[in-house]
């Protein structure tokens, strides 16, 4: 079992949506996240108060998959999220100790899908 | 002579209808995504400056001077002439400058409601071109040829007490073009974004409903039972059209909506604006409850069929709904409610439908071509529309170098 976090542009979440759906994956939880990497954000203006590097509004994909959806995920999310330029994200993959149903109970690789 | 009651009321009016700008701002500041809340809300409010400005400046002379067929000249250019007391032919009982100082309230509102069409995509610099370029060359004419004198539609005895053409159609048509021709937001097959700020959308349409008895009852230009009649069908017509819209829902959809009902107030108080001073209660009500069949076939039918993206539907409510109350003025005016305006048809007058009939299709050719020439004059020199990347990002970092809400502290 792995946790896959993605960070991508906001503008791009319906077509990872779209991408995983079609991948076969359902299951995500989504949040809005502040950050940003090599672009270094936007700079703002309040009464001509200068505030550089600003941080940029992101959107942070959460899912738990199998062994088998794995590479699937990965590939949807790219090809939702990519565009080319910089700020496009990053895709973490993590190891998932357990995952618990809580409606039943069940646990493990079954309690996943 | 200066009458106090309607200097009193005028000058009331006037604040009245500078508030609907505000007002507009907000309606339609609450329908875009939270990206571009200011940046709408900056674009109308500096309407509000700049116009202001222009206004006083040549506006009002171009608008209002007694000139030609076609726009007034520049005889009353910085207000020269245009002093304290009555200018009889327009309004006997106040001072010039407070006639002059509530259509300038007119001039503000109306390029601020084509806002709603290219929202979210327009760049400020070439916004700010735009605005003055089509206040100056569209509205002014238009003004002028409905409501100046020597203007030839006012010759013609054509009726529009508040501004359904010279504002709602003109405006509205404008929309439709800048809609076409600045193409569709991004990545809009995907999802149509949901307004981001409901509660934002219902105190725009309170302030606008609110604002619209300067609008409506002012045009009377005295303290009298004309503007008596007006304020009281404004109210009847915002009314049944916001519960028209309701049913339309429900009947629909199975439930009703908050944005609908805002949305119908708003589609009935451009409908009564035309023939507020014309028409008696019923008729204001059958003008209501019909307005919002016409907006919500245009809104929600035939606008996703044809694709076009008025996104916040400035040609679906103000043009469709300033149509059908220009013509609805050709129908159901009445002697009998205001004794210097005319008999619609089913008063036994069918010209005047034919008169209104003539003045809308008028205003719809001359608004489609201006605001067509005046918006590739500004796309082929500095471009109208912000790059890509901006777009993604929203208008108010790209353009205005802020945000409304902070996710943090």
């Amino acid at each position: 079992m792995k946790l896959i976090i993605a960070i991508i542009q906001p503008s791009r979440l319906e077509d990872v949506k779209e991408q995983l759906y079609q991948a076969g994956v359902n299951l995500i939880t989504v949040s809005e996240v502040l950050g940003h990497g090599r672009q270094k954000g936007v700079t703002e203006v309040y009464r001509g108060a200068r505030e550089m590097g600003n941080l940029l509004r992101k959107v942070r994909l959460e899912i738990a998959v199998n062994k088998d959806f794995v590479e699937p995920t990965i590939k949807a999310i790219i090809k939702g999220a990519k565009t080319g330029e910089t700020g496009d994200g990053k895709i973490f993959v993590l190891d998932l100790e357990d995952c618990v149903r809580i409606r039943t109970g069940e646990k493990g690789p079954a309690a996943i899908g | 002579m200066v009458n106090a009651g309607d200097t009193a009321w005028i000058l009331m009016s006037s604040a009245l209808v500078m508030l609907m700008t505000p007002g507009l701002a907000f309606f339609y500041g609450g329908m875009v995504r939270r990206k571009n809340v200011l940046s709408v809300l900056m674009q109308c409010f500096v309407i509000l400056c700049v116009l202001s400005l222009q206004w006083v400046v040549f506006g009002y002379s171009l608008s209002f001077h007694p000139g030609d067929g076609f726009w007034g000249g520049l005889g009353w250019a910085g207000l020269n002439g245009v002093g304290l007391e009555p200018y009889a032919d327009y309004a006997a009982t106040i001072p010039h400058q407070a006639f002059m100082i509530f259509q300038a309230m007119f001039a503000i509102i109306t390029p601020a409601l084509i806002i709603g069409a290219f929202a979210e995509r327009m760049k400020f610099s070439a916004f700010l071109i735009f605005t003055i370029l089509w206040a100056t060359l569209v509205y002014d004419p238009v003004c002028h040829w409905v409501w100046g004198i020597g203007g030839w539609i006012r010759n013609m005895g054509a009726l529009d007490f508040a501004g359904g053409t010279v504002v709602h159609i003109n405006a509205g048509i404008a929309a439709l073009m800048t809609a076409l021709v600045i193409g569709r937001r991004k990545n809009l097959d995907k999802s149509v974004p949901s307004p981001h700020n409901l509660p934002f959308v219902v105190l725009g349409t309170a302030l606008l409903w609110f604002g619209w008895f300067g609008f409506n009852a002012g045009s009377a230009l005295a303290a009298n039972g004309i503007a008596v009649n007006a304020f009281v069908v404004t109210n009847t017509a915002a009314a049944a059209a916001g519960l028209s819209w309701a049913l339309i829902e429900w009947i629909r959809n199975g439930k009703t909506t908050m944005f609908g009902v805002a949305s119908g107030a708003v589609a009935g108080l451009v409908a009564i604006t035309p023939a507020a001073g014309y028409v008696n209660v019923i008729s204001a009500i059958i003008i209501g409850l019909l307005v919002s069949v016409f907006c919500y076939i245009a809104a929600a039918i035939i606008k996703p069929k044809l694709g076009y993206d008025d996104a916040l539907d400035a040609f679906g409510v103000h043009c469709v709904g300033g149509m059908w109350g220009a013509l609805a003025t050709g129908l159901f005016a009445s002697k009998a409610v205001n004794a210097a305006g005319n008999n619609g048809l089913f008063f036994g007058n069918p010209h005047q439908l034919y008169v209104q009939a003539v003045a809308v299709g008028s205003t719809l050719l001359y608004a489609i071509v201006g605001t067509f020439v005046i918006y590739k004059i500004i796309d082929v020199t500095i471009g109208m529309r912000v790059v890509e990347k901006d777009e993604d990002l929203g208008l108010d970092l790209t353009q205005h170098r802020e945000r409304a809400y902070t996710v943090l502290e």
